[in-house]
């Protein structure tokens, strides 16, 4: 870097600062701020203004503070320890600014994102005078018990290795290779790597999503799958259910990193998920939660401009576990306060507003974000794939999904999971609409379901689906006419999908067991109630009214199937269920 | 925040419009964002006012006692190179301030060596710890299914009209905390409220004697409504004290929040700014956390801050961003319902659009009774189910209902008679209100059948019909 740009403060307006004397700085560079070196970053040039978003409160700034151009574009730190960490929105770890400042966030404070003094166990994979390519993997580090962090070539660097460490114990700072390049110049690759948040980090080629992510939420995986590499919102009015969800992703989708990012929402959700994650287990390790999980948290409380990174700080640490190979979601708490973020910068800058006040770039910017997704072969060039999957909650007002945040998401995305302010008032939880919400994605993955739910799990979702719609028609049907005037075929069809209703797509995130439902639990579980629907139907041909099927003590044991745990099996309830017969009901 | 920039008058006010002053800086640099600025008017009182945006020529500043007599040519201006600050002290329970801190009981302004920035830096999440002790509020709705928790943001929403004040009154002469003698206490936030109302709170505080442990800010509907906008942080400094500093379990009352935001709508009109949603300001949401994230426990803190903001919805409309904003950031919300008000329910709390979301850490055996979460599934089922049938009766009779059903129906009278309604001096215990609960549930026979929601262990145990009368039921051990 030449010569440093130091500009001079002539304007504040909350966090957005103009300074002059800037020629020569670029957009999206960083900048220190005033005196006490607050953090910003160029979001506008013009002539030799240039307008600065300031990540930290701007109280006491004054015209005249100067400002400095660090010639650095705002970037994380990518490297073993990102695991289990918490972070703000701009990447500095919570813990550490706590033992700095204390319980409140003070300013001003610049502190490296990777810890600086752990040492982490090498094992190189490369030998010198190999040739390698961007992504090439040069060994590992063992960052969890599941969790092999691969050190990469960078992307776009090729060429020959001249030097690589031995297997032993190093810093994040320490030289890992150095790499000759074609033309004789040589590049140094350390443990630790930055990378710029506004800028996707590349790969090969994009792949179709043919496996679901497995969430264990039955309304999820068994009526709206989204797909590993896939993206789905979830939008909602307050209290109906989007933290719970988005914690509920957290915690059981079968990725094998998890980025959570707590974007302008409230302090105390995160410390649930910093209380919570270290006790519990990942289904498919066994391992403590935390240790798969990178947090990013900038409550609302925090500084707007930061809350408007996070969200890139995010999805850029989720690319980096991309790129090693693994599968990784993202889920972000709620966009909508990233789009408000926008909205209240843009209009610092006095740009001209579009729909409800947002820049007209909404639209482009979260298609920009969720297109950040997608399952991908790796850079490098031992044929990797990796995926990231991103759910977005969105906070419309009002709980209008017609609003711009809403409706550009909605555009974008491939799965809907539209909550309901009605469902969660009637405290049917998740409060997901089982009529509104949909997901593209299932044609791709039925081969999927076919051999991993049952054979002709399709057809039963199907039909449990259709029963649905028509327990709707009839519903409306009650309420001009009363239930009474019903033929009794009907009444069961309103009785089976009320069943379908509480005893399946009802699941309570707090309850032990049924917080997580694995696959093929979910399988059973739906099987079984429509068994039991036909055999109600044949019954009732039979002449047995369905008020009195249901005082069976079989109809209480299929309404508590959510509570048993998966391995006690349902094969004896589905045999009394194919055993019931007319003959029950004279004894 | 102090900048070292020499102290700087000017007599230079270019404009005055609505509740701001455009000051011409004549190039001198050194005023700073969000400082604090002394106006002087021309009929020689002083007033208090904030930077809002500044650069090298002009300040715009927000003038919180309002304009009105301020002028372009005698008016002068000093910003005095700081942000907001309030000194703290725990000599400021007991005591009666208005809008901006200052006494207006009588007694002293309050002089202590320790000064806090109003603004109030942000609670760090990795400092935090999440809330878990249960507060007893003696109101049986709230206590049983909208349980109130230590550190917990959990606002009134209300309606012109209702007896949101009352209701606010009661809980702060009877929140406690179960069986631990800590000090309590309450930070009273009055913004726009009237003259009226404000002297009902404070007689109530001083006839049950609880005035000594509540500071009282008052922002009345005839002071500067600009005011507003530093009451509430003023009061947040002032708890932020008593909780994370004195070691106190303190209860923040903010009301009436819409006059609050009404406030900011005002000042953003004044700055021409792009309006949001029925034209507040499009960061309502952001200033509004920069408040309720406020409230909380801190990991190593024995203090807490709870807070009860209150909103009147205009014209009863959830959907108005006051209280939709809110509940986005609050950790539930106590909905009162003007049907149940008219029907001479008191206090009106319709506990099935309500809510309480740290309700599930606080209740429960040892904090409440064992009993708890499944009595309050059950009640707020039978509940639902009351109202849904007396809509259905309305349209085709009573006739066509089964037994059972009109059992609920029976129900949903009683719970409403006889459990939302209570006495506004009538403080019940949470042994008590259960238990009342239960005689209710008495309605209907057969509870293993009929009461689905409990398990029937906990109903051989706690059931009229089955409970041993040897047993104390009046504890949490059980
Ligand atoms: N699956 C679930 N199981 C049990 N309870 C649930 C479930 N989902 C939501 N709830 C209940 O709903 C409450 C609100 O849910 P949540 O906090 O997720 O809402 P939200 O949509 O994120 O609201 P906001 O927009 O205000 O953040 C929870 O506190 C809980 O009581
Ligand atoms: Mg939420």
């Amino acid at each position: 870097m030449s010569e440093q740009i130091v500009g001079t403060i002539i304007r504040i307006s909350g966090p957005v600062v103009d300074a002059d004397g800037m020629t020569g700085a670029q957009l999206y560079e960083v900048a220190h701020v005033g005196n006490d070196k607050l953090i910003g970053e160029v979001i506008k040039l013009d002539g030799d203004v240039a307008t600065i978003q300031v990540y930290e409160l701007t109280d006491g700034l004054y015209p005249g503070e100067p400002v400095a151009a660090t010639g650095a574009s705002l970037s994380v730190s990518l490297g073993p320890g990102l695991i289990t960490e918490i972070y703000d929105g701009i990447q500095r770890p919570l813990p550490v600014i706590k033992e700095i400042s204390g319980a409140f966030i003070t300013r001003g404070i610049e502190i490296p994102a990777l810890n600086l003094e752990k040492e982490w166990e090498f094992t190189p994979v490369k030998k010198l005078g190999d040739m390698v390519e961007g992504g090439t993997i040069l060994g590992s580090v063992p960052e969890t018990k599941h969790i092999e962090h691969k050190i990469m070539v960078p992307p776009r660097l090729t060429g020959k290795i001249t030097k690589i460490v031995n297997k032993g114990k190093y810093l994040v700072t320490d030289l890992c290779a150095v790499v000759e390049k074609e033309n004789g110049e040589s590049e140094d690759i350390f443990f630790m790597q930055k990378w710029p948040v506004r800028q996707g980090r590349p790969y090969k080629s994009r792949l179709p999503s043919i496996t679901p992510l497995i969430t264990g939420q039955r309304i999820f995986d068994a009526f709206f799958p989204v797909a590993k590499g896939g993206t789905a919102a979830i939008p909602g009015p307050f209290g109906s259910g989007k933290t719970v969800s988005q914690h509920q992703l957290a915690k059981w989708s079968d990725a094998q990193i998890v980025v959570y990012v707590g974007c302008g929402e409230r302090g105390n959700e995160m410390t649930n998920v910093l209380e919570e994650f270290p006790h519990l287990k990942d289904p498919s390790t066994g391992e403590p939660l935390l240790n798969r999980t990178v947090m990013i948290a900038n409550t609302s409380n925090m500084p707007v401009a930061a809350r408007e990174a996070s969200i890139y700080t995010g999805i850029t640490i989720a690319e980096y576990y991309r790129d090693m190979g693994y599968d990784v979601a993202l889920l972000a708490d709620s966009t909508s306060r990233w789009a408000e973020a926008l909205r209240e910068i843009s209009g610092r800058l006095e740009e001209m507003p579009g729909e409800e006040g947002y820049p007209a770039y909404l639209a482009s910017k979260i298609a920009e974000f969720y297109e950040r997704a997608g399952g991908v072969e790796c850079y490098g060039e031992d044929e990797r794939f990796g995926s990231i999957t991103v759910t977005g909650a969105v906070s419309p007002p009002g709980g209008d999904f017609s609003e711009p945040v809403t409706q550009n998401t909605l555009r974008i995305v491939k799965a809907f999971w539209a909550l309901n302010r009605g469902l969660a008032a009637q405290r049917h939880f998740p409060a997901i609409s089982y009529l509104d919400s949909y997901t593209l994605y299932w044609d791709n993955l039925i081969d999927w379901y076919r051999k991993n739910f049952s054979e002709n799990y399709p057809e039963l979702r199907q039909e449990a689906m259709a029963l649905l719609q028509k327990d709707k028609e009839l519903q409306e049907i009650v309420q001009l006419v009363g239930p009474d005037a019903l033929p009794d075929s009907e009444r069961l069809t309103i009785e089976v999908a009320r069943m379908l209703k509480e005893d399946f797509l009802q699941q309570n995130a707090f309850h032990d067991v049924d917080s997580y439902c694995p696959p093929k639990k979910q399988n059973d579980m739906l099987k079984i109630i429509l068994s039991f629907s036909d055999k109600m139907k044949e019954l009732l041909e039979q002449g047995i009214e369905v008020s009195r099927i249901l005082e069976l003590p079989i109809y209480e044991e299929v309404a508590r199937m959510k509570y048993v745990p998966a391995e006690k099996g349902f094969e004896s309830l589905e045999q009394k269920i194919k055993e019931l017969t007319p003959e029950i009901f004279t004894q | 925040m102090t900048n070292t920039a020499p102290l700087r008058k000017f007599k230079t006010v270019k404009e005055v419009a609505g509740p701001l002053l455009f000051v011409d800086l004549k190039g001198l640099s050194g005023v700073s964002f969000a400082e604090i600025v002394e106006i002087d008017t021309p009929s020689g009182d002083r007033r208090k006012g904030q930077v809002l945006e500044v650069t090298k020529d002009v300040a715009v500043v927000q003038c919180f006692e309002g304009t009105s007599g301020l002028d372009t040519s005698e008016t002068s201006v000093r910003f005095i190179g700081k942000t907001m600050e309030i000194p703290v002290s725990s000599e400021m329970l007991g005591r009666v301030f208005n809008g901006r801190g200052e006494a207006i009981d009588g007694g002293p302004n309050i002089v202590s060596k320790t000064l806090k920035s109003i603004a109030g830096e942000p609670l760090n999440p990795a400092a935090r710890e999440y809330p878990t002790a249960f507060i007893q509020t003696g109101i049986s709705t709230i206590d049983t299914l909208l349980t109130l928790v230590r550190g917990q943001k959990l606002p009134l929403f209300s309606g012109s009209g209702l007896p949101h004040n009352r209701l606010a009154a009661q809980i702060t002469r009877q929140a406690q905390v179960l069986g631990e003698g800590e000090d309590f206490a309450i930070v009273f936030v009055a913004m726009g409220i009237t003259s009226e109302e404000a002297n009902f709170f404070r007689n109530d505080f001083e006839k049950s004697g609880a005035l000594e442990r509540v500071i009282l800010y008052l922002n009345l509907a005839d002071d500067p409504a600009v005011e507003r906008l530093i009451t509430p942080r003023i009061a947040l400094t002032a708890a932020e004290y008593l909780a994370f500093e004195e070691d106190m379990q303190v209860l923040v009352i903010l009301t009436d929040m819409t006059s609050y935001a009404e406030s900011l709508r005002e000042i953003g009109a004044a700055r021409e700014e792009v309006p949001g949603r029925r034209g507040y300001p499009g960061y309502l949401y952001s200033d509004f956390a920069t408040l309720y994230e406020r409230a909380g426990r801190i990991i190593g803190k024995k203090g807490t801050i709870t807070q009860i903001p209150i909103l009147t919805m205009p014209s009863d409309d959830i959907t108005n961003p006051v209280p939709d904003l809110t509940g986005y950031i609050t950790e539930g919300q106590v909905f009162l319902d003007r049907g149940l008000h008219r029907r001479g329910i008191f206090p009106p709390i319709n506990p099935l659009p309500s809510l309480s979301r740290l309700m599930k850490e606080a209740i429960g055996k040892g904090s409440t009774r064992s009993d708890h979460k499944e009595l309050a599934d059950q009640l707020y089922a039978n509940y639902a189910r009351s109202r849904e049938l007396r809509d259905l009766v309305a349209v085709v009779g009573e006739e066509s209902l089964s037994d059972i059903d009109r059992l609920y129906l029976r129900f949903g009278d009683e719970f409403e008679h006889l459990f939302i309604n209570q006495g506004v001096n009538e403080n019940r215990s949470i042994f008590d209100t259960l238990d009342l609960a239960w005689d209710l549930l008495k309605t209907f026979p057969q509870p293993k059948r009929n009461l689905k929601r409990i398990l029937s262990e906990t109903i051989d145990k706690f059931h009229p019909a089955t409970r041993d009368p040897n047993t104390d039921f009046k504890t949490v051990d059980i």
